[in-house]
């Protein structure tokens, strides 16, 4: 017994040794992302840069890439106040709710705020302070099939109403030809993230509001905002197949790609894919900025993307910011457009023309950012996740047929001022 | 005849509880023995035998230093839990004295506490001790499970060591501290390997205490690594390479158990408790 | 443990004893105070606050709120909140005892089975005890994975094999289907807990003594009415405490879930919801009030069937 317990001495020893050691190492810097393999190979060439310039080394601490999953393991260590880990690439929602777990980078930005998109800077803005600066970006758009567009002698349309009406006559029109798998408009119904952003998007384009409005005021219980929701409903089974309740983007993506369907609500990821070899659109097809509706003049797409924050428990700290600049940076997201196709956040680089010749989508994409709405994140705070939940599944419920846009958006509101309590 | 076909019924069932048993790890190192996209291909049988897995996984030196962080953690949890409960199951199987059966009864009772009631509770206290991120936050939070078990086994056994040899201790004026470490340790250490080495097994598969209390990739016990391997692409796994690691953390383990398997049989019996 | 030992000796060296004894507990009942009743006792705490996450002790005491709690409109609707009224946990609830009831049956009667075949005498026996402990001894994890990998939609093993011999006619999405979700995991936990009940089913039948049988085989009982008869009853306290604790594993399960079926409704057990709510959802609060729901729901479980069953747990009757 006794020599057993020299051996745990000399091996609890070797774990305090071993954790001294992994903190001594004050130039690494490590940043918690979701991304792995080629997505991580492409961080390691654009930090690549900053770490020659400064002398420090970058580590990269890997998650699975699904966004709930890496938020609640973030949101963890971030409340264990873990010093391990000095940055953070955060969605673009994440902000208000990790807000005080993150260092305020306005001043140390100064000037390179003003480079950003002002959207974009806005949705990393939590009480005045900037929590996170922007990598890259992305906000849906409306995919057309020209050729479609053209035979039917339609326009692009800029209402919902209108887009509803050419879905349906030009997806009468091919099924009596015989084209029995086509569609009018494929999107996301699916009771995930992804819907809110949908329904977002629907009730803002109506004039009905954005939810929860930047004051915190719940105003989602409007006849705009349940004219849209209405409308929308009474899409599924006409002019979009009922399998669109368990659609997310990759579901749609797919039936747009293989030809069936008119037109398609996304993210720009699907360009360069429905431009591939295997894709049945290929070359034939546009993106435009998503309709409005109901009278109201304004389209919008809701806003994406991703930021790098620097922890508030690093060690590191100096060298940490010195690196989100970085990332923040025209530099090094000039070589992430390069690389990766991702749209930068930096207004001059749309005027770049060798990084415009890489990635031309740039060039369509700026109208749609101008448009880009913020999802109700930062007056919600730490609610935002559930006021999510709440919205998709009533707009879910509304969707299949469980209850009228009226009683649920109603329900919504008093489940919302619920959760509000005396604020947010 | 009749009894010709039984004895055939009986081989089959035999034969199926054995290839049920074994088929998914055999799957598995089958798997781990394929690239590319012969990966995608079913195959019942060894296809091909590429080594590049393994040499992948072992190359990877955080997979390495997983494996190393759940030797130490469980290592250093099954030591301290040996060390505490040693004597309280001497006291526990050998001493008289009021409320024993229902001391007993609640020590085990902490052994069946699901490991989500005393989740947020433990995040405070291993946050307020500042060992989250370490083997530490681990060795603590192992020992809800361990601890008990080893106990709950120890006093088992050792109330079946005859009474003779320690009244013959006492004669001689032996402590009882000289009792544990002079007279019972000796005998039982068949006892301790096989509680030592379940304890253990339980140490080295828990996953829910090590993904809530770790944060870096340096810290990841095996199971967490496992868990959260992802593979070259945002939306591949790395089917290969995984099946290699499966099959590096599953063999020792294998050979172990059935080193021990009579051992372990009886140390599961008298526990009782999956280790 | 019937036998007095001190016998021999007089009061001091019994109250040695005891004064030996008393210190050999105190620092095994410290460290288990340290490690699981005072966090148990926060968790309880905290379930009875709003503390959130980020802030652990800025929680203020709201009593039942987080389990049941009613507030009217200002129309004059009435509504209720708290977990008791949540219908995700009560999901997750309903997941949990399915899933419970489901693995422990199929697992004691395919344990059971298991062990009479290892019972009998034949060659290879040790070989087949041997393999039987193979799915026991790989982690939970990882045969999570291995099993993830052989139910895969599109390149699984197990969508193969039924396809071939015309089961099924396409393939099936076994682990993110709703509707098949929850027999993966079934399949995945059945598979690999039922070892465990064998090996102690298993011992149960060695404990039965030979001539009992040799008595029935000349009196030409047959077998089944044996097995019903006399087996049966004879294992039936092994068999109790084999199920009790298995049923506790799993109304406790969590990584299985957690690796094989993320993020679906279909599998979410109470265990997964919970810490959903206390690290995903900014509802520390809330979870740990379902923590503490889980943990008197298995206190419960176990009082009823020591109490119904009269189950020896101590096993102090039978020494």
């Amino acid at each position: 017994m006794i020599k057993m317990t020299k051996t745990m001495t000399y091996l609890l020893g070797g774990v305090a040794a071993s954790v001294i050691a992994s903190t001594a190492l004050a130039d690494e810097i490590k940043i918690a992302t979701g991304i792995t393999g080629n997505a991580a190979e492409n961080l390691a060439k654009i930090v690549a840069p900053w770490e020659e310039a400064t002398g420090h080394t970058v580590t990269l601490v890997p998650m699975p890439s699904s966004t709930t999953d890496q938020f609640s393991q973030f949101r963890l260590w971030l409340a264990a106040g873990n010093s391990d880990i000095d940055l953070y690439r955060t969605d673009v929602i994440w902000a208000p709710q990790l807000a005080d777990q993150f260092i305020d980078l306005s001043e140390a930005a100064g000037d390179l705020v003003n480079e950003h998109f002002p959207s974009v800077i806005e949705s990393q803005t939590v009480n005045g302070k900037l929590v996170a600066l922007p990598m890259f970006t992305a906000a849906p758009a409306l995919y057309y099939r020209t050729d479609l567009l053209e035979k039917y002698d339609a326009e692009v349309p800029t209402t919902w109403e209108e887009l509803s009406a050419t879905a349906q006559r030009i997806q009468d029109a091919e099924r009596a030809a015989g084209k029995d798998d086509m569609w009018g408009f494929v999107w996301q119904g699916n009771a995930y993230e992804g819907l809110t952003c949908n329904g977002l998007e629907w009730v803002k384009s109506f004039g009905g509001g954005q939810i929860i409005e930047p004051d915190g005021t719940i105003s989602i219980n409007n006849p705009a905002a349940i004219a849209a929701v209405e409308l929308a409903a009474s899409w599924v089974g006409t002019i979009t197949p009922e399998g669109v309740l368990a659609y997310q983007e990759e579901e749609s993506r797919g039936v747009w790609q293989t030809g069936n369907s008119v037109f398609m609500r996304n993210w720009p990821y699907a360009v360069n894919l429905g431009n591939s070899d295997d894709s049945a659109v290929k070359g034939s097809f546009g993106v435009a900025p998503l309709p409005s509706g109901g009278d109201h003049d304004g389209s919008a797409a809701t806003l994406g993307g991703w930021n790098i924050a620097v922890s508030k428990y690093s060690e590191n700290q100096d060298a940490a910011t010195s690196l989100a600049l970085y990332l923040g940076g025209a530099e090094a997201q000039r070589i992430s457009a390069m690389l990766t196709g991702r749209l930068p956040t930096i207004t001059a680089l749309y005027d770049d023309a060798e990084v415009l010749a890489e990635v031309p989508i740039m060039e369509q994409w700026k109208d749609v950012f101008l448009e880009a709405v913020p999802r109700p994140s930062a007056p919600t705070q730490g609610a935002y996740n559930e006021v999510s939940s709440k919205f998709w599944s009533a707009v879910h419920n509304t969707l299949s047929g469980e209850g009228s846009a009226a009683d649920n958006l109603e329900l919504l509101e008093a489940e919302l001022t619920d959760l509000r309590g005396d604020s947010w | 005849m009749k009894k010709h076909l039984q004895n055939v019924g009986f081989w089959c069932v035999v034969a199926l509880i054995v290839i049920v048993s074994v088929f998914p790890f055999y799957y598995a190192v089958i798997t781990s023995f394929k690239t590319g996209t012969s990966l995608f291909e079913v195959d019942y049988f060894i296809t091909s035998f590429d080594l590049a897995n393994y040499a992948q996984v072992m190359e990877n030196k955080k997979f390495l230093r997983s494996i190393f962080n759940s030797v130490l953690i469980a290592g250093a949890t099954v030591g301290f839990a040996m060390f505490l409960a040693v004597t309280a199951s001497y006291a526990l199987a050998r001493v008289h004295f009021r409320g024993r059966s229902l001391l007993l009864m609640s020590i085990l009772a902490v052994s069946m506490f699901p490991q989500i009631a005393v989740l947020a509770g433990l995040f405070e206290l291993i946050r307020f001790l500042g060992i989250y991120n370490t083997p530490w936050a681990m060795i603590l939070s192992y020992t809800i499970f361990t601890l008990p078990f080893t106990v709950w086994v120890l006093t088992t056994f050792m109330r079946d060591l005859p009474i003779e040899i320690e009244e013959a201790a006492i004669i001689d004026g032996a402590t009882p501290w000289n009792i544990i470490t002079q007279v019972f340790l000796p005998l039982m250490w068949p006892a301790l390997v096989t509680t030592g080495l379940l304890a253990f097994i339980g140490a080295w598969n828990e996953f829910l205490f090590a993904l809530t209390f770790t944060a870096s990739e340096e810290q990841r016990t095996v199971p967490v690594a496992i868990a959260l391997l992802s593979g070259s692409t945002e939306f591949e796994t790395p089917w290969g390479a995984l099946m290699a690691a499966s099959v590096i953390v599953t063999v020792p383990l294998i050979i172990l158990v059935l080193i021990f398997q009579q051992k372990i049989v009886s140390g599961l019996t008298a526990g009782g408790v999956k280790g | 443990m019937a036998r007095k030992s001190g016998a021999a000796s007089g009061n001091s060296l019994s109250a040695q004893r005891k004064r030996a004894a008393f210190w050999f507990l105190v620092p095994m009942l410290s460290a288990l105070i340290f490690v699981a009743a005072w966090p148990l006792l926060r968790t309880i705490y905290f379930s009875f606050t709003d503390t959130s996450l980020t802030s652990l002790y800025d929680g203020r005491w709201i009593g039942f709120d987080n389990y049941l709690s009613y507030r009217e409109l200002s129309s004059g609707r009435v509504i209720w909140k708290g977990t008791l009224v949540d219908p995700a946990w009560w999901n997750a609830v309903w997941n949990t005892v399915r899933f419970t009831f489901i693995s422990v049956a199929f697992e004691t009667v395919l344990g059971l089975m298991v062990a009479l075949v290892l019972h009998q005498n034949f060659k290879g026996r040790g070989w087949v005890r041997a393999a039987i402990l193979i799915p026991w001894a790989i982690p939970t994890i990882v045969s999570a994975r291995m099993w993830g990998w052989m139910l895969n939609d599109q390149f699984g093993i197990i969508n193969d094999m039924l396809l071939s011999v015309g089961l099924i006619d396409r393939k099936i999405a076994w682990t993110a289907t709703a509707d098949t979700a929850m027999y993966a995991v079934l399949a995945v936990d059945i598979w690999k807990t039922t070892p465990f009940m064998a090996l102690l089913c298993l011992a149960g039948l060695q404990m039965i003594p030979r001539d009992i049988y040799e008595a029935a085989k000349v009196d030409g009982v047959h077998p089944i009415k044996v097995f019903w008869k006399v087996t049966l009853p004879l294992i039936r306290p092994a068999l109790m405490v084999a199920i009790i604790f298995r049923s506790l594993d799993a109304l406790r399960i969590f990584d299985l879930v957690y690796v094989l079926t993320p993020n679906s409704q279909a599998t979410k057990t109470m265990s997964v919801i919970a810490r959903e709510n206390l690290f995903d959802f900014d509802k520390f609060a809330y979870g740990s009030a379902q923590s503490t729901l889980l943990f008197a729901l298995i206190a419960i479980f176990v009082s009823a069937y020591i109490w119904l069953g009269k189950v020896d747990l101590g096993g102090n009757a039978d020494r």
